[in-house]
């Protein structure tokens, strides 16, 4: 009993934890499949969490602060597209700008609407449903039901990664996506506009990690502080490679990348292994598997180049 | 006017002028916007770094760290290398200068050099591993410095929580022995008698025997002009940069680009290793547990790219930083503006930058429709 309540427990930890990274790591597919960089979504992560907490502050209601946090997202993700597809510039310099400004605008923001200080009010009262309220299960009688207890945000992200996958292999818009990834030249001949996928895809890419940032602040922290983000918006993008660019396998690489976080949780106080090298396995799990599989680990081939009409 | 602008558009240097006159704007409005007079803001931010001599060493003291960072990104970026785990390296150097500085004994001026030959040895092996899985692998390292990152982030945890380095009720290593410190006066000699009446004979030495100041300023300066030196005016230097501007192009005039890879990693590694040695032996004198890394190798990312991966640059573009950061404090403190307001204007800065490749091929249109 005690052992299953823990495996449960485990579970709901590494679901927890994965989900902002799986809203972020489809992102990140998204847009590396249609042929754009984007080593900003630490970056807007981190504008994604605090619009997402401010806004569910003001108005009540966890569900448009989602909806802010995408928004908020969007917004950064616009800035880097215009760079990146309209002015042809340095893609991972400029992602590496919104990671700047993404934190440095976040954290302004909310030191101008909560009197100088760096972090929001809690909403901690404005939480995300959980499922098992939402499915109406009486789970005060339960430990293992508790334990088990899981956000909504969870199947929400794991929704969005089939209907990732099944845009991006099973219609016809995601043969474009991935045309305009592989061979941005060919795509225009038959008729792509490329930059406008481009840029719906960029902007998308906003989107999700705005939305995995603001999981992160509602359903995690409960608001927005300037550590909230510290580095998932790497991991996804290593989860995003780790999966090879597909939506399936980076939810599989997020999920993993959660289940250390949540091992160095569980485990915190025992001595079995020291939390720090647990934390660590998963950077080094990848860099190994890339050297592994790096035959099979093929990145869209037109990433990060942009693309000047009438190119071969 | 428009061939004025055609004209300022084509230097290579207008488009690093032009990033940091749009960066101060979207600084000022933005500070406008959260209810901030700019022109004051700016002038507090000003005299804040120049009230005294003590501050601007004290702008130069923080700067040493993202210059190091820095010259270690745009030495690797001047031979066609991303260096973005400058973060991990520095960290590498922070753990090897806290470890070697507390546990091996040894004399004076051999200890404080030993330190750092060791820390940039560590730290170039630690970077040239991604070099390697690259020239092996075909890895981008680019992700494989990411991963390095957190490594090193994790490991510099794993380290200072051993019980045998964790200081019993605190969250951070032992203090390294005095003989591994290199500031110019020990903080003792600062309040001593002795110290007061060094300062009143010399009132000039004030600033360097109440601040941190010390050899890592000029070690910093010494690197600087021996990587610019390096890449202009020996044959590898000259290789690596060959490398840097056509891959294709070096490895068929028979250069070994592999090996140039491994090299310049290294010292690339080396010299943000340095930094973090560096930055422990100066001013906290130990590594602590970190929430989250301190972020001098993003820092020194943006110092690299406003200096165009110029070694001198860098100097300028990390004392250029490192004050906005000084004067950034200096309005919160004062005005309660927000200090991030420093990074809104450094990202659009950066973001500026990322629009360099453009400006040709703006001044190009504007040419043509003359």
């Amino acid at each position: 009993m005690q052992l299953l309540n823990t495996l449960l427990l485990t579970l709901s930890i590494t679901l927890m934890y994965s989900s902002p990274l799986i809203f972020t790591a489809l992102g990140g597919v998204i847009t590396q499949r249609s042929g754009v960089d984007n080593i900003g979504l630490e970056g807007m992560m981190a504008f994604g969490a605090c619009g997402g907490s401010i806004i569910c502050y003001f108005t009540g209601s966890p569900w448009i602060g989602l909806l802010a946090g995408a928004t908020f997202g969007a917004i950064l993700a616009l800035l880097h597209a215009f760079v990146a597809i309209t002015a042809k510039g340095n893609q991972i310099i400029s992602g590496i700008a919104i990671n700047f400004i993404g934190a440095g605008v976040a954290t302004f923001l909310t030191r101008f609407l909560f009197s100088g200080a760096a972090q929001s009010n809690s909403t901690i009262n404005l939480g995300i449903p959980k499922l098992f309220e939402l499915l109406g299960i009486d789970k005060s009688k339960s430990q293992l039901l508790q334990s088990a207890e899981i956000d909504i945000t969870v199947i929400i992200a794991f929704m969005f990664a089939i209907l990732i996958w099944f845009v991006l292999y099973k219609t016809k818009t995601g043969l474009r996506v991935r045309a305009c990834g592989e061979h941005p030249g060919a795509a225009d001949t038959l008729g792509i506009n490329v930059s406008r996928i481009r840029y719906i895809c960029t902007i998308l890419s906003g989107v999700m990690a705005g939305l995995g940032g603001a999981v992160t602040s509602l359903a995690i922290s409960y608001r927005y502080t300037p550590t909230v983000i510290t580095g998932q918006g790497f991991i996804a993008l290593a989860a995003v490679i780790f999966g090879n660019w597909k939506p399936i396998g980076a939810t599989m690489a997020c999920l993993l990348f959660g289940f250390a976080q949540a091992l160095t949780v569980v485990l915190a106080g025992t001595s079995w292994l020291p939390s720090q090298i647990l934390a660590m396995l998963p950077y080094a799990l990848t860099l190994f598997m890339l050297v592994i599989f790096v035959s099979r680990s093929r990145p869209p081939k037109a990433l990060g180049q942009p693309y000047f009409k009438g190119q071969a | 006017m428009r061939r004025f602008f055609v004209k300022v558009l084509k230097k290579p240097f207008s488009g690093v002028l032009i990033a940091l006159i749009i960066g101060f704007i979207v600084g000022a409005i933005t500070l406008a916007v959260g209810g901030f007079n700019p022109a004051t803001s700016y002038g507090l931010m000003f005299t804040g770094i120049f009230l005294n001599t003590r501050r601007v060493m004290q702008v130069l003291i923080n700067a040493v760290p993202i210059i190091m960072t820095g010259l270690a990104v745009a030495f690797a970026g001047k031979t066609g290398l991303f260096n973005i785990g400058a973060d991990g390296q520095f960290i590498i150097g922070q753990v090897a200068g806290a470890i070697l500085g507390y546990y091996v004994p040894m004399p004076g001026i051999l200890h404080p050099i030993f330190i750092m030959l060791c820390a940039f040895a560590i730290g170039g092996l630690y970077a040239s591993f991604a070099a390697f899985l690259k020239t092996k692998f075909g890895i981008h390292e680019v992700i494989s410095t990411i991963m390095l990152n957190w490594i090193a982030y994790y490991f510099m945890n794993f380290i200072i929580n051993m019980k045998s380095v964790k200081v019993p009720g605190s969250q951070h290593s032992p203090e390294i022995r005095d003989t591994a410190k290199i500031t110019f006066f020990s903080r003792e000699f600062r309040t001593s008698e002795a110290g007061e009446a060094l300062i009143a004979k010399h009132p000039w030495l004030d600033s360097i025997v109440r601040t941190d100041a010390g050899f890592a300023i000029l070690i910093m300066i010494v690197v600087a002009i021996l990587l610019w030196l390096i890449l202009k005016y020996t044959r590898i230097g000259f290789e690596l940069r060959a490398v840097g501007y056509n891959y294709y192009a070096a490895e068929f005039s028979a250069m070994p680009v592999k090996r140039n890879a491994l090299l310049s990693m290294f010292v690339s590694g080396g010299v943000a290793a340095l930094g973090g040695a560096m930055f422990v032996m100066t001013t906290p004198y130990y590594i602590s547990m970190l929430g989250s890394t301190e972020g001098y190798g993003w820092d020194g990312i943006a110092v690299a790219l406003i200096a165009g991966n110029n070694p001198i640059g860098c100097i300028f573009a990390g004392l250029l930083f490192s004050g906005l950061k000084f004067g950034g404090s200096e309005i919160q403190s004062r005005l309660g503006a927000p200090t991030e307001i420093i990074n809104i204007m450094i990202g659009v800065l950066v973001l500026c930058i990322a629009l360099v490749p453009a400006l040709p091929r703006l001044a190009e249109r504007l040419e043509g429709k003359e």
